[in-house]
């Protein structure tokens, strides 16, 4: 069956020259779009459109294209990711929108995320929160035998669940207060549901939480947003997690 | 300790635990403030609102309980000041409604007008009972305060809508108390949620009644 076709959308897209510059939100018509094109194609068609006509084409992240890199961003129409659940925006298809649409589209927002350009912006602070978390105890050298260490199903899948994160910003992007408690429980649960993590897990939830409030991320309010934009689907109930981490090694010192 | 206290997660706790102790405080005021329903003398209520008075409550509990919601508004005000300030560049368009509940969002709006609505409250009841201390009979002043012709009506409004707000502001505090503390899992929330819904509409539902009862048929 043939995808429908879009004849006219607006696309009202956030530019921004450079870091220091003020922004605007700039509109452009593109037509003929199918239904099948995924979101990031259509922003391709379009630059294809704006560098023929000799305008600067839309800076915006993206890597692999299939959901599993967390480079893409973008806010659209008021919602990280897009209009659909679990996705992310190269997973996002323009069959969501509908004939005449006028799709907003933003970089993520936080003080904590400054945009570079355009739609883009610094991630940097996560990879700042994950480097304070410090190494985990495990010896290298050869290849550790399969169920050398016992590791119950839950946990292992708990574990899993929340490995899943793939750094995207989404959940500081959607939450009301910026706040990335979502990733830092993640980061910090995925670890402390394992044994080999389990040696430094005081350590590194004090440690995340002290980078992540010192970068200027806000504080979870729990409403909840993050879980239900999450592309992985992530459960606040890391969060809940990341506190009982957190409470314990306060108290434990 | 201090490092703790000044992190997201301590402030969290700190408001969490607050909160929990207004809640708790919030179903005796509303076991209390039902003895106007199933007494129509009105001396069951002063019983209790003398034993309220008594200088143990007065000089013993209530400063905790000041304290309890003063920690509770400083520290609101404190996290919500951090969280504008987490995102200096708003939206054009953003869209919650679907990711979020409205109580959610906006904790901070319910509260400071919960906040407007106590104060009236206390000039209303407290003031004249227990700083002015000129009230023999205190259930009279509450059924004389909702039925007292025009302005009656409007003040059992009031009162309504003070419980409505309350509600949703406990509809998102309860569970989200334990959440903040670490007590909660994926089974632990669903759970909590229902007891969350549940205590919201029981506390509010019976602050509503109370004046409408008063104001129609005492």
């Amino acid at each position: 069956m043939a995808d429908k076709i879009l004849k006219e959308l607006t696309i009202r897209v956030w530019r921004q020259k450079d870091a220091k510059s003020k922004g605007k939100l700039e509109s452009y018509k593109i037509n003929n779009i199918s239904g099948g094109t995924s979101f990031l194609e259509m922003l391709d068609i379009l630059n294809e459109e704006l560098i023929n006509k000799g305008t600067e084409p839309i800076a915006f992240d993206h890597d692999c294209r299939e959901g599993i890199c967390g480079m893409c961003s973008l806010f659209v129409n008021g919602r990280a990711h897009g209009p659909d659940n679990d996705i992310t925006t190269c997973q996002l298809h323009m069959r969501k929108f509908s004939e005449g649409e006028t799709i907003t589209i933003e970089p993520w927002r936080a003080g904590a995320f400054p945009v570079i350009k355009d739609l883009i912006v610094d991630r940097m602070a996560f990879e700042k929160v994950l480097q304070s978390g410090g190494y985990i105890s495990v010896n290298t050298g050869g290849v550790p035998d399969g169920n050398a260490i016992p590791i119950s199903y839950d946990d292992a899948e708990e574990a899993m669940d929340a490995a899943a994160c793939i750094g995207c910003g989404a959940c500081v992007a959607t939450c009301k207060n910026s706040s990335a408690m979502l990733f830092v429980s993640a980061k910090v649960s995925h670890l402390a549901k394992l044994p080999q993590g389990r040696v430094e897990a005081t350590r590194r939830a004090k440690n995340m939480v002290a980078k992540m409030d010192e970068l200027g991320f806000g504080n979870c309010t729990n409403t909840g947003a993050c879980e239900v934009e999450c592309p992985k689907g992530i459960s606040i109930a890391n969060i809940a997690r990341l506190n009982r981490e957190f409470l314990s090694a306060t108290i434990k010192e | 300790m201090s490092s703790f206290l000044s992190s997201s997660i301590g402030k969290k706790l700190i408001m969490s635990l607050s909160g929990l102790f207004l809640i708790v405080f919030v179903l005796v005021h509303l076991i209390l403030n039902s003895f106007l329903m199933f007494d129509s003398t009105g001396e069951l209520f002063n019983a209790g609102a003398h034993f309220m008075s008594l200088p143990i409550i007065r000089f013993g509990l209530q400063p905790v309980l000041f304290g309890g919601f003063i920690i509770h508004i400083i520290y609101a005000i404190t996290l919500t000041l951090q969280n504008q300030k987490a995102r200096p560049q708003k939206y054009a368009v953003q869209n919650l409604s679907n990711s979020s509940t409205w109580s959610s969002r906006n904790m901070f709006v319910l509260g400071g007008l919960v906040l407007v609505f106590i104060a009236m409250h206390l000039m209303h009841f407290f003031v004249p009972i227990q700083i002015e201390g000129n009230v023999h009979d205190d259930a009279q002043l509450v059924k004389a305060l909702f039925t007292n012709g025009s302005m009656g009506l409007v003040y059992t409004g009031l009162y309504v809508l003070g419980a409505i707000l309350l509600g949703l502001h406990l509809a998102h505090g309860f569970w989200s108390a334990f959440q903040s503390i670490g007590f909660s899992n994926k089974i632990w929330k669903k759970r909590l949620e229902k007891v969350s819904y549940f205590y919201a509409i029981f506390v509010a539902a019976g602050f509503i009644i109370i004046p409408l009862y008063l104001h129609f048929f005492a």
